[in-house]
């Protein structure tokens, strides 16, 4: 017995000495965060520990006390009591005192979290598989987010690469959110596939977002920063794949950056590159350019499911190499592709992908991965369905 | 109901047992299918403890070096549901089949064949269930919760998953039923409701929960199927429907299903703690109320799961509050046993050591249940490792060591054999420090914001998590400790009393050990 008592205490100790918020402690405590909202969650975590490091250390204390004392070995004769209502009432009454001592700060910090009203700007968050797209209500500006090239190139199974050489390994996205500090930013939440969650724990912000639905949260940044989540919820084979970047800043460089982005223009909704604004989606490409354009495409889109080397999962993610659609009639492909396939992993990509993407990759799946069906597929066709 | 004759001139009172295969497969006795479902248990916990291993050696470091994240969020699955239908529930209907009609002095259970029916329901049924592993597409990956839409994604294993449930359901539910029928027609005269041991008690409550929830958990996973294979749009906000109403009905079910992976283990607790304190329990009567209470208060804390998918702040407010409460009756419990230790005459055989273990461990994963009630705070701790915790220090420390403890405990009654005490403590002192180097850790990488189901993580995670995979093997290794004194004792040992303990009370010592194969088919005389 003594040795788990040992343990126990030292458990308990370890975390008593090492005071939070410490530098030593962040790897192993909840962040205390930067919004009003975070610091008060915080709080109540810590008050809540603390109660219940109070009433594990008392009753481990009589436990152990009891252990050691009225044991046989030591002589101790059974006593014969059984019942005393005095004492079930009295400790059915103290933990009830308790619970309301914890209920009321509580309460009013949920109060708290829920008022969305009155926010200075408003982020539509939406969850795909596998990444965030997110659009400013109020400039229109709007874009893809996902793991960044070099992190996702290292956490393939055979990837050779040694994960401990990247930086803040799976915690880059290639476009972060930006935002400004000092703002009551509302954020509303929804996914287009399957239920994800969105969780920047220095924000205290985690919310589910469900395709049909619409979720909203706030928060209030008081310090310039980058801030780093990830999805919470379990949304398929690379839910672990999916996090979440908020990059604060003072607000005239968060008007000037949205100045930027809304002179980007309309193809901001590319896939990250940076020139894409600038393409010209009614020229003829050369199938060469299509080819190693679309095997950049697949990578960052398609392969999750349907594999590097297009051989797909059977059963649950179908092939592309030699898959009926991807060697068959191009209005077919095309269609599944831009439309999706209802009732199942196939997402639509239409808002996704640029024209010239879409056909790049088509093409590519076409002429790629085993496949040589020798034609093209111009972002002028794709222009012309939207 | 009692058929007990005194002149034995019934041919089918005095013979044993049949041999051979046939025994097992057509047997009606209590005692063989509380040996079946005992044995079922314990091979199905090596099965779910190798899915556990495969998930441990992924995340032994960052990186993904083992499997591909499908087949990482499978095993997270199969784990889950393997650990939960498969070991902790059969384990407990096991240890009902055993002990309560010697408990309260019956002959049999009421519905002997019914009982043969929903053991042999389980082999298939995880049969159906672990085949889907090697199907096109792989087992299902979306989390024992089974969450919609995502479910519904992947191969056709799923209709075989769903199946399976079905049947695991099915299964459960007949025993519930045997198990109230037995309760309230094979009582020895004389054996009051309010005499019957807790053990009893807990499982009258427990089946009522089961009969109780079930059929949602059915309902629901029919919903799926039909989403998926008929064209209905339940969860499917495209077709008018609310993936969220899945997760309102499954917590219906999710959350009594916890209780009912832990009030038996109470029970076991209440028969365990007196006999090695030598005192009887303490406020037998506030623990019959504390549980039902708990049954009671079960039924309407489900939407603690569900904290973040967007509630109405009056919901949060009322699930949060009803979710305290809970710890008040569980307290109780908890005190009532400190009261019994206090002032008795204790010794630590092993059964008690698993039973100290119990208590302290159950309560550390007690008192995070209570962080997670508090809304906000549980805004944090949601989906991550932090959870992952909780009900591991409830499940392993709690519903599984009181299995162990209850096995300790009444083998040698089963076998007539003694284990051996000495590999059984050596059991119980690897077990539990492995236990604590496997899982006290998740709770600093889950507040540190780890999430849950991730096949690979972040850097700053990585040393905590080699600590707890090196938990993981240790603890998963020692149980074949288990294994071994179980198969040992079977085959023989010192010889057992009838009394084994020499603190126990209760009708089931007061038979021969091994306990012959017809017990009180003559009732006994209750004091
Ligand atoms: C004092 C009593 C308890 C309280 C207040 C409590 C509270 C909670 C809460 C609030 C959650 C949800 C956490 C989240 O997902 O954010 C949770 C999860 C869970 N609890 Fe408890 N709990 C208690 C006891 C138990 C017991 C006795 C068991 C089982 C033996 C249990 C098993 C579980 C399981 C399995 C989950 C996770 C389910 C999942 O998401 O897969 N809990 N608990
Ligand atoms: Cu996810
Ligand atoms: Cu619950």
């Amino acid at each position: 017995m003594r040795s788990t008592f040992c343990a126990v205490v030292s458990r308990l100790c370890w975390l008593t000495v090492l005071l939070p918020g410490s530098k030593a402690f962040a790897d192993i405590n909840m962040p205390v965060g930067v919004t009003p909202i975070s610091k008060e969650v915080y709080g109540l975590h810590m008050l809540i520990f603390w109660i219940c490091c109070v009433i594990g250390a008392a009753v481990f204390a009589v436990m152990f006390y009891s252990i050691f004392k009225h044991r046989k070995s030591k002589g101790h004769k059974p006593a014969d009591f059984h019942e005393s209502t005095t004492v079930e009432i009295l400790w059915t009454a103290v933990p009830l005192v308790i619970l309301v001592s914890m209920a009321i700060p509580a309460a009013k910090t949920l109060i708290a979290m829920e008022d969305t009203s009155n926010a200075d700007l408003t982020i539509k968050v939406t969850g795909y598989q596998w990444k965030w797209h997110y659009e400013y209500l109020d400039s229109g500006v709007n874009f893809f987010s996902s793991l960044a090239a070099e992190h996702n190139e290292a956490r393939q199974v055979d990837s050779g690469i040694d994960v401990s050489t990247i930086d803040n390994y799976l915690k880059e996205v290639d476009n972060p959110l930006v935002v400004p500090v000092g703002k009551k930013i509302r954020f509303l939440h929804t996914a287009a596939d399957v239920i994800h969650s969105w969780w920047v724990p220095d924000l205290a912000v985690k919310k589910d977002a469900i395709p049909g639905f619409i979720n909203e949260n706030w928060a209030l940044i008081e310090e310039p920063g980058i801030y780093r989540g990830k999805c919470t919820e379990l949304c398929g084979r690379d839910h672990g794949f999916m996090p979440v970047v908020v990059k604060a800043v003072p607000e005239d460089e968060y008007l000037a950056w949205v100045a930027e982005q809304s002179g980007a223009g309309e193809e901001a909704e590319t896939v990250a590159d940076g020139d894409a604004a600038e393409e010209d989606t009614d020229r003829e490409w050369a199938m060469d350019e299509l080819l190693a354009r679309g095997e950049k495409v697949y990578t960052a889109n398609c392969v999750a499911c349907h594999q590097a080397g297009g051989q797909g999962v059977p059963g649950a993610f179908p092939a592309i190499t030699g898959s009926p659609v991807a060697i068959g009639d191009v209005d077919k492909h095309i269609e599944v592709v831009y439309e999706g396939v209802a009732g199942s992993a196939m997402a639509s990509f239409a808002a996704q992908l640029s024209d010239a993407d879409m056909a790049a990759v088509l093409t590519y799946q076409r002429n790629a991965l085993g496949n040589s069906v020798g034609d093209t597929i111009q972002p002028s066709a794709i222009k012309a369905l939207r | 109901m009692s058929t007990a004759t005194t002149e034995h001139h019934d041919h089918h009172d005095d013979h044993g047992p049949a041999y051979g295969w046939k025994r097992w497969l057509f047997t009606t006795n209590h005692k063989d299918i509380g040996t079946l479902y005992l044995l079922f248990s314990l091979v199905m916990f090596f099965i779910g403890g190798g899915m556990a291993l495969i998930i441990r050696a992924e995340l032994w470091q960052p990186g993904l070096q083992i499997v591909d994240p499908l087949f990482f969020n499978s095993m997270t699955t199969m784990h889950a549901l393997v650990m939960i239908f498969g070991v902790v529930m059969p384990a407990f209907v096991g240890l009902a089949n055993w002990m309560i009609p010697m408990m309260i002095g019956g002959p049999d259970m009421a519905l002997p064949r019914l009982n043969n029916w929903s053991f042999w329901i389980m082999p298939f049924a995880f049969l159906l269930l672990l085949s889907t592993l090697f199907m096109e597409g792989g087992g299902p990956a979306g989390g024992w919760t089974l969450y919609a839409p995502l479910s519904l994604q992947g191969g056709d294993s799923f209709a075989f998953v769903i199946f399976s449930i079905h049947f695991m359901g099915i299964s459960s539910v007949m025993g519930s039923i045997n198990i109230v029928a037995t309760i309230f027609n094979m009582r020895a005269p004389g054996m009051t409701l309010m005499k019957m041991p807790l053990f009893v008690w807990t499982w009258l409550i427990t089946a009522y929960l089961l009969i109780a929830v079930i059929p949602v958990l059915a309902g629901a996973v029919t919903m799926l199927l039909t989403d998926r294979y008929f064209g209905t749009s339940f969860f499917s906000a495209a077709g008018g429907g609310d993936p969220v109403m899945y997760q309102h009905i499954f917590w219906f079910f999710g959350h009594p299903e916890v209780y009912i992976l832990i009030l038996p283990a109470f029970g076991i607790m209440s028969s365990i703690i007196p006999t090695f304190a030598r005192k009887p329990l303490f406020g037998y009567a506030s623990m019959v109320y504390a549980t039902a209470s708990i049954a009671f208060l079960s039924f309407i804390v489900w939407a603690h799961h569900m904290f973040t998918v967007g509630m109405p702040l009056a919901g949060e407010m009322f699930f949060m509050f009803a979710t305290m409460m809970i710890s008040v009756p569980t307290g109780v419990k908890v005190f009532n046993w400190m009261a019994t230790m206090w002032r008795g005459s204790m010794t630590f055989e092993t059964p008690m050591l698993f039973a100290i273990g119990f208590l302290v461990m159950f309560t550390i994963g007690g008192l995070s249940g209570l962080m997670l009630a508090i809304t906000p705070a549980d805004i944090q701790y949601h989906d991550t490792y932090f959870v992952v915790a909780h009900f591991h220090y409830v499940l392993v420390p709690g519903a599984i060591y009181s299995i162990m403890a209850a096995t300790y405990y009444w083998i040698p009654k089963w076998t007539g054999n003694m284990y051996d005490e000495k590999l059984g403590k050596i059991h119980f002192w690897i077990s539990t420090i492995f236990l604590n180097v496997l899982f006290f850790p998740m709770h600093f990488v889950g507040l540190a914001g780890m999430p849950r189901r991730i096949p690979d993580y972040s850097l700053q995670f990585a040393d905590w998590n080699m600590v707890a995979s090196i938990g993981a093997f240790g603890f998963g290794f020692s149980q074949l400790i288990f294994a071994y004194v179980v198969i040992k004792c079977m085959k023989g040992g010192e010889k057992a009393t009838d009394e084994v303990w020499e603190g126990a009370d209760g009708l089931e010592w007061t038979v021969a050990s091994p306990a012959p194969y017809h017990t009180f088919e003559t009732p006994p005389t209750i004091k």
